[in-house]
């Protein structure tokens, strides 16, 4: 934890001031949870930000499992955002699902299709409060397999098939952009309006095995373009942030995001054996904040992790300080900077002042690197194993005519400015 | 709107917070932050109260402020936050 001990001791939180302020010292609940019910996966995505494969032994059983959604629903945590791995390879997860929306905890999960039978969606199709994420990053068997593994592209687009013939509304086709794919965005939107389905686009992060193939794979400066371009003409219709809910804050202008880390303040994540961390992009000890079967559930780990008391004081920022985007930015995203090699207190990598470009050239950060590889990797041991030190190469940026969106913004345009 | 009775939608929950509140609509799944206490007070006693007047004198709220209320009433009904009660009280 030696990397956040740059932070003061925390303050008291003021008791005005706007709501991103207010975040900065966290909320009684989080408000933007992730839960990933299992590290097995049928697939071995080259770029799963869990690093997904094998089952964990100590997963979480269903009982422990019912205890935390019994948990969220007394901290009125309203939805949480499934994933995995796999989640629905669990034998109890069309199960947990039920006691979830019946406990009035909504979910947003996400899959590769694998169980989505058309009996299965028949059954979706009626429950309320629950969003599908279907998973395809190519919109060609071809393009897609390269990354998602042979077949996955057959498996998602039954998928979608099942759930528009049982009439589930509004699937989400969730597309990480990436290098390959960005020159079919036409064919992204063609499959999901095929299927009444919404196209939504995020973006590729260094984290889990991302971390390996960021490099060859995230957008080029070109691209990005490109991909603004196309946002543009499509308009509303497709999504670039998160579906589920919107944010609005009472008294100020509808915020764009949160323009902040969110990391143990308002984002956080349960992983399959039951560890907190601060943020799902962020899979390593230095962001472990406790495990709700040992420390007393998850509401107490929220509530007392003395890495969350770290986490909620005003970031220092270093360089950034006298930034002129500094209140909009604060220094962009935690995670990306350990990931990289970066100092925490510095600026972003994707920094759209270019201070991150500076920072990744300057620096020799093979060891940091080295130093910051999750210790739990589930990946598949038959997967192709590349590990190396993240090559990061980022393209040159375009003049700050902008300030950068919001750090945790998922949209595969963050950090992007049309110049 | 200060003549009129309200509520909270049914589909919405107020949960606290260490700066007011924030609800939560689960039909619309839109989440909005009340960052004035004296607006979650005044949101909560809507039910109860016979009419929007009231629900803002119980609250204790200052009548100086109450159209920057009202206004904020009207934003949360806008998005469903807060409904109209008709046909008699709740
Ligand atoms: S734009 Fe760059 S220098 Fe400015 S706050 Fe963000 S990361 Fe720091
Ligand atoms: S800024 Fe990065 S580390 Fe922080 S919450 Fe967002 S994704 Fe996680």
């Amino acid at each position: 934890m030696t990397e956040l001990d740059v932070r003061p001791s925390t303050p008291a939180r003021p008791a005005t001031g706007s709501l991103v302020e207010q975040f900065e010292y966290g909320l009684d609940a989080p408000i933007c949870l992730t839960w990933e019910l299992t590290y097995a996966c049928n697939l071995s995505c080259v770029h799963c930000l869990s690093s997904s494969g094998r089952r964990d032994p100590r997963e979480l059983t269903t009982g422990q499992c019912e205890a935390v959604i019994d948990e969220l629903q007394r901290m009125q945590v309203f939805y949480v955002n499934v994933g995995g791995g796999e989640p629905t390879v669990r034998e109890d997860f069309w199960h947990l699902l039920d006691y979830a929306v019946a406990h009035q905890v909504g979910v947003k999960f996400s899959t590769n299709g694998i169980r989505l039978t058309p009996d299965r969606a028949a059954v979706l199709a009626r429950t309320d409060y629950v969003d599908v994420q279907v998973s395809l990053d190519g919109a060609t068997a071809e393009v897609n397999d390269h990354v998602r593994g042979a077949g996955s592209y057959a498996t998602a687009i039954r998928a979608l098939d099942n759930l528009a013939e049982a009439g589930f509304e509004d699937a989400k086709v969730s597309v990480v952009v990436t290098r390959h794919n960005v020159g079919q965005l036409d064919a992204f939107k063609r499959i999901a309006d095929d299927h009444g389905a919404t196209l939504r686009l995020t973006r590729l992060r260094p984290s889990g095995r991302g971390a390996d193939v960021w490099d060859e794979l995230h957008p080029t400066a070109a691209q990005q373009r490109e991909l603004y371009d196309w946002l543009v003409g499509a308009g509303e219709n497709v999504l670039t942030g998160d579906p589920f809910f919107h944010l609005a804050g009472y008294g100020e202008s509808p915020m764009p995001g949160l323009n902040l880390c969110g990391a143990g303040r308002v984002v956080c994540l349960i992983d399959p054996i039951g560890d907190v961390y601060a943020c799902p992009f962020a899979i390593h000890d230095t962001f472990l904040a406790g495990n709700l079967l040992r420390d007393g559930g998850f509401g107490q780990v929220w509530r007392t992790s003395e890495l969350f008391a770290d986490l909620r004081s005003p970031q220092t920022s270093g360089a950034c300080t006298r930034c002129q985007f500094f209140d909009s930015c604060r220094g962009g995203c935690m995670a990306a900077k350990f990931f990289t090699g970066l100092p925490l207190d510095g600026p972003d990598p994707e920094c759209v002042r270019g201070f991150g470009e500076t920072a990744l050239a300057a620096d020799d950060r093979a060891a940091t690197i080295a130093s910051r590889r999750p210790a739990d990797d589930h990946s598949h041991r038959t997967a192709p194993a590349v590990r190396r030190p993240v090559p990061v190469q980022i393209g040159t940026r375009p003049g700050p005519s902008a300030p950068p969106v919001s750090a945790c913004s998922e949209s595969p345009l963050a950090g992007f400015t049309r110049d | 709107m200060l003549d009129e009775a309200w509520s909270l939608s049914s589909s919405v929950a107020l949960r606290p917070e260490p700066f007011g509140a924030l609800a939560y609509h689960f039909g619309t799944r839109r989440l909005t932050f009340l960052k004035a206490p004296g607006l979650v007070e005044v949101v909560r006693g809507l039910g109860a109260a016979p009419d929007v007047r009231d629900a803002l004198t119980t609250a204790g709220i200052d009548t100086a402020e109450w159209p920057t209320y009202v206004a904020a009433l009207r934003r949360l009904a806008d998005t469903d936050m807060i409904a109209p009660r008709t046909g008699g009280s709740a």
